[in-house]
């Protein structure tokens, strides 16, 4: 000790654990990233295109409100781009990109920018965008093509490129003279909502079906949920309650009439289920943090899930479950408050 | 009951697990500095009314005699921890920030430092009531760092009896290891201390608790326990904070200690085992507590370790002999967690000084607040199942009544855990703080 050491002042506690929010949000882009190739492999250039537009168009968004309300941009806390991705994902690959951006461009501002930024969004702004352009655009959103055309990688799928504000050419001609590599049709979901088929559940699983951008292979939405389970940066009990909600509610219908409702097993690997339930549903500033109140959210998805598919217009029900639950959230945490040590209830 | 405990392991749900960093001192003898020229004494080194000082300036007074007596009751005795002259009487800055009155004294550099003592006295044959005096008299508080005098402790109201206590030898705090070496180096005076409390407050048996990093002290005090089960000691889970108090007693007892009550209220009285290691040294020989062991521990030290220093050493004076080689630091009395910055280096070590952690504020430095994103971290490690995300986000609206009387913020005893897990690096501790002393001063306000 030479000469007087300078003084730092803080408050305890005085070690902090990793990891910082900005860290959780570049895992969770991490964790997306094989979805996203996976979804390039099977859809193309197309679906390449979208995730990027989409990203894009929410990063922008958000620099431009954060500038328009003189605050620091937030957008190297790269939960923007977790929003852009999670959007593109459920969107269909043959989206016309423009729409893509207005998704994204209402994701933030409608989602997020609206309710004062990162941390105070009621609703899952990847979600919200969602909601919007299938009220906006209810034809574009439910036309699915085939994954796996043998020109994917160097061919758009026609609908993609249609120009800003014009509704895009009809692929039905398109999907029927493509080659495949692979499998076609339509998706699941629809094939059992109009025509009662009910596809084989290790198919939905391996993610060898139609389907939206990101959502088709359950078993790498499950692989990249472990990694952020296992980074402590992803809350497991709301997908294991959501995915149990869904179960338990698919079963009742299930063993009424086997015939005419599908079986749970179908229901949890089908259209955007597993996907919303590891990604979306988790959405931490939207979901309850009380422990009760987690449990009781994961399993209102779930319900609404099953009832809004076997008995809703829609076909695909998880996106405006998770949109109730967001906004039940208030409601259940105030029943949920957990115990406290040293006081009775 | 706890449901943990049929795993054979104890412990209480929730709470986190810091790194431990003690093995740079947990095995390090205690050993003396040499005395500082100058010490600096506190009146208030307590929870409480501050002492009364009985001395005057220029006054020769020696190693361990009383100058200042305690004021009623809730009041502790001060006893000189050098022999030397009383320089002055005066106001110096307290680690808090605001003065405090406080008695200096010049060391005697010609004098061989023996103790001042009374006459021997055996505790066994003395009365509650006596043993809880003569508690008192020793100035003792408690040393694992909440400095609440210890024969208040002792004190059970009239409606309650005791039918445990329990020593509190956790030491759940990163770093500190003093009470890890005291129950390896002082077992004889700790199992008098044991006794002395427990004929003081007529307790049948008492349990030590200790953290199952510190296997060792298991190892070393069991040879020495009664052979009546009267004293037992049990490995609790290492993990922070299993050394508070509502946490140790549900992780021995499976009870939780009823909120806004006493520990006797369930039948249980709990001292922390420097406290009693302390009395069992010095209440035979009617001393007072001069002096106690610290962990110097942190960054840039050359020789960290565990010291013997008397109360009343300067900051500056262990840094020099602790070898600190830095030129800026955070100085922390006592762990990580909960301890309180140092603003000065003329900070003297009180009674309730555990430790000097030194850090280098580069390796824990966090700038950015960011909004709270309700990733529910904080609820999974408050060990007294608080919301904090709630409390939190109702600080910053400042709805201090709402935090109280809705979600419990009385029930909060800062242990930091909040905090320390919270990814947007809100100080969950610091709100809770603020609002709980607004909240005071806004009930005195009502009162008045």
């Amino acid at each position: 000790m030479a000469n007087q050491p300078k003084i730092d002042i803080r408050t305890s506690p005085y070690i902090r654990q990793a990891p910082t929010v900005a860290e959780i949000m570049r895992n969770v882009v991490y964790a997306l990233l094989p979805l996203a190739a996976y979804a390039t492999y099977q859809f193309g250039i197309s679906a390449l295109a979208l995730m990027i537009i989409t990203v894009l168009s929410c990063m922008a968004t958000e620099h431009l409100f954060c500038k328009l309300s003189n605050k620091k941009t937030t957008i190297t806390d790269a939960s923007a781009i977790i929003t852009g991705l999670l959007l593109a994902m459920t969107l269909p690959p043959g989206f016309p990109l423009w729409m893509g951006a207005v998704a994204g461009f209402t994701a933030i501002a409608l989602g997020k920018t609206l309710f004062g930024g990162i941390g105070f969004n009621v609703f899952n702004p990847a979600l919200v965008g969602r909601a919007f352009v299938q009220a906006a655009f209810p034809v574009s959103i439910t036309t699915w093509t085939p994954a796996l055309t043998t020109d994917r990688f160097i061919e758009f799928i026609p609908s993609s490129l249609a120009l800003p504000f014009m509704q895009p050419v009809d692929t039905a001609e398109w999907t029927a003279q493509v080659s495949i590599d692979g499998f076609s049709g339509a998706t699941p979901l629809a094939l059992m909502k109009f025509q009662q088929v009910f596809t084989d559940s290790y198919d939905l699983f391996m993610g060898l079906t139609a389907g939206s951008t990101g959502e088709t292979s359950s078993v790498l939405i499950i692989i990249c949920g472990a990694y952020l389970v296992f980074k402590r940066m992803l809350d497991w009990r709301i997908p294991a309650a959501v995915i149990f909600g869904t179960i338990i509610s698919a079963e009742c219908f299930y063993l009424l009439d086997p015939a005419q409702y599908p079986s749970p097993a179908f229901m949890v690997f089908s259209g955007g289920l597993m996907f919303a339930a590891v990604f979306m549903a988790s959405d931490m500033v939207a979901s309850p943090v009380t422990p009760v109140g987690i449990f009781v959210f994961g399993c209102l998805v779930g319900f609404l899930t099953v009832i809004i598919r076997l008995f809703g217009g829609l076909t695909e029900a998880v996106m405006y479950a998770i949109l109730f639950g967001n906004a039940a959230t208030p409601l259940i945490e105030s029943y949920t408050q957990p115990h406290i040590y040293g006081r009775n209830k | 009951m706890n449901l943990l405990n049929l795993f054979g392991k104890k412990t209480f749900p929730r709470g986190i697990h810091p790194e431990g960093f003690k093995e740079e001192t947990h095995d390090h003898q205690a050993r003396r500095l040499p005395f500082p020229a100058q010490i600096i004494l506190p009146l208030s080194q307590n929870i409480g009314k501050p002492a009364i000082p009985i001395v005057h300036m220029g006054q020769h007074v020696r190693r361990g005699e009383l100058i200042a007596r305690a004021d009623g009751f809730m009041s502790v005795p001060l006893h000189a921890s050098v022999s030397g002259t009383i320089k002055k009487i005066d106001l110096v800055p307290s680690a808090r920030g605001d003065k405090e009155q406080a008695i200096i004294i010049q060391t005697s550099l010609s004098s061989t430092q023996t103790h001042h003592h009374g006459d021997y006295q055996d505790f066994e044959k003395m009365s509650p009531q006596a043993l809880v005096q003569a508690v008192q008299d020793t100035g003792m508080v408690g040393l694992g760092g909440a400095s609440f005098p210890t024969h208040v402790k002792m004190k059970i109201p009239d409606d309650c009896t005791i039918d445990t206590i329990i020593i509190n030898g956790c030491e759940c705090e990163p770093f500190l290891t003093t009470d890890h070496r005291i129950m390896l180096e002082q077992i004889s005076f700790m199992l008098r201390g044991i006794r002395i409390a427990m004929k003081a407050v007529d307790a049948p048996r008492a349990i030590i608790g200790v953290e199952d990093n510190k296997l060792n002290v298991l190892e070393a005090i069991r040879p020495h326990l009664p052979a009546d089960d009267s004293i037992t000691i049990e490995a609790v889970v290492t993990k922070y904070p299993q050394g508070a108090e509502k946490m140790l007693v549900y992780s021995l007892l499976g009870k939780e200690i009823p909120s806004g009550k006493l520990p006797s209220s369930i039948g249980v009285a709990i001292f922390n085992v420097a406290t009693l290691a302390a009395i069992g040294e010095l209440l035979p020989q009617r001393q007072g507590l001069i002096e106690r062991i610290i962990t110097i521990t942190g960054d840039n030290l050359n020789k960290p370790g565990n010291y013997m220093v008397p109360l009343g050493t300067p900051l500056s004076h262990i840094l020099k002999h602790a070898e600190f080689t830095g030129n800026e630091a955070e100085l922390i009395l006592g762990g990580p967690m909960m301890g309180m910055p140092a603003s000065f280096l003329d900070t003297p070590v009180k009674k309730g000084t555990g430790a000097v952690l030194v850090l280098d504020k580069r390796a824990t430095k966090r700038d950015d607040v960011l909004p709270c994103i309700k990733c529910s971290q904080c609820l999974q490690v408050c060990p007294i199942n608080l919301n904090p995300s709630e409390l939190g986000m109702l600080a910053t609206k400042r709805k201090y009544d709402v935090m109280e009387e809705q979600y419990h913020l009385n029930d909060c005893f800062e242990c930091g855990c909040c905090s320390y897990v919270c990814p947007s690096n809100i100080p969950l501790v610091q709100h809770f703080r603020i609002a709980k002393t607004l909240n005071r001063e806004r009930h005195r306000m009502e009162v008045a």
